[in-house]
C-alpha cells in the first residue's frame, strides 16, 4: 500500500516536472527491463553480490573471534581498546585509497578495504554482547563440564546470537554503502562502477533501475535469509 | 569413598575489608546427607562455589577421600540455572555428556513428574518445574557430591514438601553425599543426617549436630517441630543464626 502511494506520488512529480532528472516509474521499468535482457544489469549486479559475500564473511568471522576474545580477556581488551576507536573512526574513503595505493588496483584490495571498514564495527558489538554474558550459566556450564565446544555452541553463542544479528544487518547496511564507493574508485565492474558511469552520462533513469535492483535484493536477502534465522534461533521465547 | 575434608584458612573477597570465611574446618562422610544452616549472606553460596571448583580464589583446601581426581559434583543452583533457549530433556543431556542413557533421564523426569514437559522450553515452567528439572539434571550425572543452595526457597509449602520427598527417595535409591544450604530449620530437621550451624562474617562452624530421627518418621511435622524446640532449648547459640 505504501509502496503504491510512493509510485503514485512518484508518476504525478514526474509528469508535472517533465525533467530529465526525474523520469517517470514507467520509463525506469524500461530501463530495467532492457538492463536484464542485455544481462548487463544481473552481471554487474552479480559481481558487487559475490564481493558483497566474500567481505561479509571474513568481516564476521573475524569479528565474531575477535570480538568473544577481547569480551572476555580485560587484559587484551584494554590493550586494543584505543586501536578499535581509532580504526572505528577512520573514514572508509581513507583505508579505500591507502588500500589502493599500497596494494594497487586489485581485487583483493578492494575486498580487504571493506573488509577494515566493517571490522571493527563487528568486533564493538560483539564484544558488547560477551561482556554481558550471564556468568551464572557459564558457571553452571563449567560445573557439569560441559567443554569448550559445547559451552561455545550451547551456552554463549545463543547469548550472542541478537548481537550477532545486529552486526549483520547494520554490517549489510554498511558494506553496501563502501562496496559501491570501492567499485567506483578502483573496479572496472560491479554497480559502483556503472553508477559513475551512468552519472557521467546523466543517466538518471539507469541510476533509479539500479537502485530498485539493489533494493529488491537488500528485500530478498532479509526475508529469505535472516527473518527464518531469527525465527529460528528465537523460537524458545514465549 | 567420598568423604571430604574442607579447610578454609582464608576466603576474602577482592573489594572486601574482612574475610567472608576464616578457618573453617569440616569434615563430610560419605554418603551422608549434611544441612548447613545459617543467616543468609554469612557465605554458603561463597562455601558450595570454592567445593565445586567455580572459585580458586582462597587460601586452603578440599580433600575428596584418597582420590586425586576432582569428584563428580551435581551443583543444584539457588536459581534453576536452566538453558532458556534449549528444551528440558536437551538441558538434562548437555550435562550428562557423551555417556548417557536415555533411560536414566526417562525414570528421573517419570519421578519428578515432568515427562510430559520434557519438550518444553524453560520459559513456560513454572519456578517449582524449573527446580524439579536442575535437581534431575544434578541427579542424572550420578554425582558423587550433592550441593544444593536453598533449592526449594520461594516455592509455595506443599510444592517445596513434594519436592523434598522427591529428593530424599532419589537420594535414598543412590545414596551420595550430599550439602544442602538452608536457612530454614525444620526444613533442615526434616532432611539432615547432621546439620551444621554457621555464623557470619567471617564464617565459621558454631555446632554441629546429629539428628537422631528415623528417615520413616521424618514426614512427621510434630516430630520435626518437637526435635527444633529441644534444640533450640539444649542449643541457645544457634537462635541468632537462624
Amino acid at each position: 500500500m505504501s509502496l503504491l502511494v510512493f509510485l503514485g506520488i512518484w508518476q504525478g512529480l514526474a509528469v508535472y516536472l517533465n525533467s530529465n532528472t526525474l523520469p517517470t516509474p514507467e520509463a525506469v521499468a524500461k530501463v530495467f527491463w532492457l538492463g536484464c535482457v542485455s544481462g548487463q544489469l544481473p552481471f554487474h549486479l552479480g559481481v558487487t553480490l559475490l564481493r558483497l559475500v566474500v567481505s561479509f564473511s571474513v568481516a564476521m568471522l573475524l569479528g565474531c573471534a575477535i570480538g568473544i576474545v577481547l569480551g572476555r580477556n580485560k587484559k587484551l581488551d584494554a590493550f586494543f581498546d584505543n586501536w578499535l576507536v581509532i580504526f572505528l573512526n577512520i573514514p572508509a574513503l581513507v583505508t579505500i585509497i591507502l588500500c589502493y595505493v599500497w596494494f594497487g588496483l586489485v581485487e583483493s584490495a578492494a575486498i580487504l578495504a571493506v573488509v577494515i571498514n566493517k571490522l571493527p564495527n563487528v568486533i564493538v558489538t560483539i564484544r558488547e554482547g560477551t561482556r554481558a554474558l550471564d556468568q551464572d550459566l557459564l558457571d553452571m556450564a563449567r560445573c557439569y563440564h560441559f567443554g569448550k565446544r559445547k559451552t561455545l555452541v550451547h551456552v554463549i553463542w545463543p547469548q550472542l546470537h541478537p548481537f550477532v544479528m545486529g552486526a549483520t544487518r547494520s554490517g549489510l547496511a554498511l558494506i553496501w554503502k563502501i562496496i559501491l564507493v570501492v567499485e567506483l574508485l578502483g573496479r572496472s565492474n560491479g554497480m559502483g562502477y556503472q553508477l559513475h558511469l551512468f552519472f557521467q552520462l546523466f543517466d538518471v533513469a539507469s541510476i533509479l533501475a539500479y537502485t530498485v535492483a539493489f533494493v529488491a535484493v537488500i528485500q530478498l536477502i532479509e526475508l529469505l535469509i535472516l527473518k527464518p534465522l531469527d525465527k529460528k534461533a528465537l523460537r524458545w521465547r514465549r | 569413598m567420598t568423604d571430604i575434608q574442607i579447610n578454609i584458612n582464608n576466603k576474602t573477597y577482592p573489594t572486601a575489608t574482612q574475610p567472608s570465611i576464616a578457618n573453617l574446618k569440616l569434615s563430610l562422610n560419605s554418603n551422608e546427607f549434611i544441612c548447613l544452616v545459617g543467616p543468609s549472606g554469612c557465605g554458603k553460596t561463597t562455601l558450595l562455589n570454592i567445593i565445586a571448583g567455580l572459585d580458586n580464589d582462597y587460601d586452603g583446601e578440599i580433600l575428596v577421600g584418597q582420590q586425586h581426581t576432582p569428584p563428580k559434583i551435581g551443583y543444584i543452583f539457588q536459581n534453576p540455572r536452566l538453558l532458556p533457549w534449549r528444551t528440558v530433556r536437551e538441558n538434562i543431556e548437555l550435562a550428562l555428556g557423551e555417556h548417557q542413557s536415555p533411560d536414566v533421564i526417562d525414570a528421573l523426569l517419570e519421578v519428578m513428574q515432568l515427562t510430559q514437559a520434557q519438550h518444553v522450553y524453560p520459559e513456560r515452567l513454572s519456578l517449582g518445574m524449573s527446580r524439579r528439572v536442575s535437581i534431575i539434571r544434578a541427579f542424572a550425572i550420578d554425582p558423587e557430591v550433592l550441593l544444593m543452595d536453598e533449592p526449594f526457597v520461594s516455592l509455595d509449602a506443599p510444592t517445596a514438601r513434594q519436592v523434598r520427598e522427591l529428593l530424599v527417595k532419589l537420594w535414598q535409591q543412590r545414596p551420595h553425599t550430599v550439602l544442602f544450604v538452608t536457612h530454614d530449620l525444620r526444613e533442615a530437621i526434616a532432611l539432615a543426617d547432621r546439620l551444621i550451624f554457621l555464623s557470619a562474617s567471617p564464617m565459621q562452624a558454631v555446632s554441629e549436630i546429629i539428628v537422631p530421627i528415623a528417615r520413616s518418621e521424618r514426614g512427621n511435622e510434630l516430630a520435626i517441630e518437637s526435635f527444633r524446640q529441644q534444640l533450640l532449648q539444649n542449643h541457645p547459640e544457634i537462635k541468632q543464626l537462624l
